[in-house]
């Protein structure tokens, strides 16, 4: 059975600018880019999520409060293209219920 | 021309072990990397990071990982091609494969094993319009001999260790540095960021922070980049060149072009023997795909066991193979 209360929705929109709505169940310890991977969403992660790859650049579209980007993802967004203010890497964003309703643009690949 | 059993394209832990696993069978391997140095990702992306799911190493360092399996092959003595990046494959009529780089370095061998992980390493290019036509015209990712730029204009852009290091080496060498970055901060070393800002203020280079190249100008060669301000809108500036040192991403480069069957960028393989399409072409580790694939070193260890196997029995069609234990045969490399 699926516990209702550790699911929210998110909104995806990929690089064809195609609408996802996905399940995201906050109970898991997963974050924005392994959620896109699970949903088959072309997302690489090549660093499994460690800020270390840039591959999982996404833009926050929605007002949710994510928290500041860290050393390390600042760092690693200046190997990114397309950087905009509202730029993460998405293994940096945490799924927790707060986020319920959280939108998010994948960025292009460089 | 070298000739060897296995030429093995990609110098990843993978194709390291496989050089080990082969050698027990009396096999011998040559390794090609595109990267100057052995390792793969481990050495590439995360030497310093601790790996725990190494069988029998409750934590290992990846770079610490590379150099032991590096110990751990040196008995059978591979060769290997480095800083060169398998770009051609061809079979001849006597069922032996020649693998061809781009700097045109020959490898022939009956077996060819393919343990090119996520691909070749290769520069980040930045999405500037008409980048590629200045590439070698102006254009350079990597400075690989820092005397070219004597006397001339350079801009750099990025802001991680190499970006600083060129700029503060290239400081004394060309007659004019223009560092780029799209921050205020930087990610490098705290020693070589003060040696640049130093720099900056001693009127030795220029420093643009909060600013990317956007544009690129010239006929035939660069001429000019069009730089962009956080604040204050777009500048132009006139130079010679211009590099871009944004570190190194996968590719899958030339081996998407060898005829192999292909899924989601990795080559499809049959689990029996970890055997291709092509018969006498194996793939290894994380370059392949099939259903329930991990991409795991230990995962890639297992493959690279199997895979010799079958080589071994492809060389060999009338010896029979019998399996010995390393407790057995004693030191490897050194019986008889
Ligand atoms: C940050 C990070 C953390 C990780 N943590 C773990 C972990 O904890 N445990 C674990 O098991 N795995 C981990 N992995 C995954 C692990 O590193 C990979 O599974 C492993 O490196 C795969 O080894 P490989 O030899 O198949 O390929 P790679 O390590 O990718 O090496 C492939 C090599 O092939 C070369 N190459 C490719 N194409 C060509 C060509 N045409 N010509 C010449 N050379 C070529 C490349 O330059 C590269 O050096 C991690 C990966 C990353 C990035
Ligand atoms: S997965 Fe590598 S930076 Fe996010």
């Amino acid at each position: 059975m699926i516990n209702t209360e550790n699911m929210i929705k998110v909104v995806v929109i990929d690089r064809d600018d195609k609408r996802h709505e996905l399940d995201a169940p906050t109970d898991m310890n997963m974050n924005m880019m392994e959620l896109c991977k699970s949903y088959e969403l072309p997302v690489e992660g090549t660093c499994g999520g460690m800020a270390m790859c840039a591959s999982c650049h996404m833009y926050v579209l929605s007002s949710h409060e994510i928290g500041e980007r860290s050393d390390d993802e600042e760092d690693m967004l200046d190997e990114a293209f397309f950087v905009e203010d509202n730029s993460r890497l998405g293994c940096q964003i945490k799924l927790e219920n707060s986020l319920d309703g959280l939108e998010i643009k994948l960025a292009p690949v460089g | 021309m070298i000739q060897t059993d296995i030429i093995i394209i990609g110098a990843g832990p993978v194709g390291l072990f496989t050089v080990f696993e082969a050698g027990l069978l009396k096999l011998k391997c040559h390794l090609i990397d595109s990267l100057p140095q052995p390792g793969g990702q481990c050495s590439e992306i995360y030497p310093k990071k601790p790996i725990y799911d190494i069988p029998a190493h409750p934590f290992i360092l990846a770079g610490d990982l590379t150099e032991q399996l590096m110990e751990q092959i040196k008995p059978f003595s591979p060769g290997f091609t480095l800083g060169e990046r398998a770009e051609f494959i061809e079979k001849d009529d006597e069922d032996q494969f020649t693998v061809t780089t781009n700097r045109g370095t020959k490898h022939r061998a009956p077996i060819i094993a393919i343990a090119a992980g996520l691909g070749c390493f290769e520069p980040r290019k930045p999405p500037v319009e008409g980048l590629l036509d200045f590439e070698d015209k102006g254009v350079e990712y990597i400075i690989k001999d820092p005397e070219f730029y004597r006397g001339k204009k350079v801009v750099i852009s990025g802001g991680g260790d190499s970006a600083l290091d060129w700029t503060v080496f290239l400081a004394d060498v060309a007659s004019e540095v223009t560092l780029v970055h799209r921050r205020s901060s930087f990610r490098g070393h705290p020693d070589s960021v003060q040696k640049v800002m130093d720099l900056a203020e001693a009127g030795k280079i220029t420093l643009l922070t909060n600013a990317e190249v956007v544009g690129v100008g010239g006929d035939n060669v660069l001429c000019s980049v069009e730089v962009k301000h956080k604040s204050d809108g777009l500048s132009h500036i006139e130079l010679d060149h211009w590099v871009p040192l944004f570190g190194l991403s996968p590719k899958l480069g030339p081996l998407g072009e060898w005829n192999l069957n292909i899924s989601k960028n990795a080559i499809e393989v049959d689990t029996f023997d970890y055997s291709t399409n092509i018969p006498g072409v194996y793939a290894v580790g994380d370059i392949n795909t099939y259903p329930g694939k991990l991409k795991l070193i230990l995962c890639g260890f297992h493959e690279a066991t199997l895979m010799v196997q079958s080589a071994y029995k492809r060389i060999y069609p009338t010896k029979n193979l019998v399996l010995k234990y390393t407790t057995v045969t004693g030191p490897p490399g050194i019986q008889s």
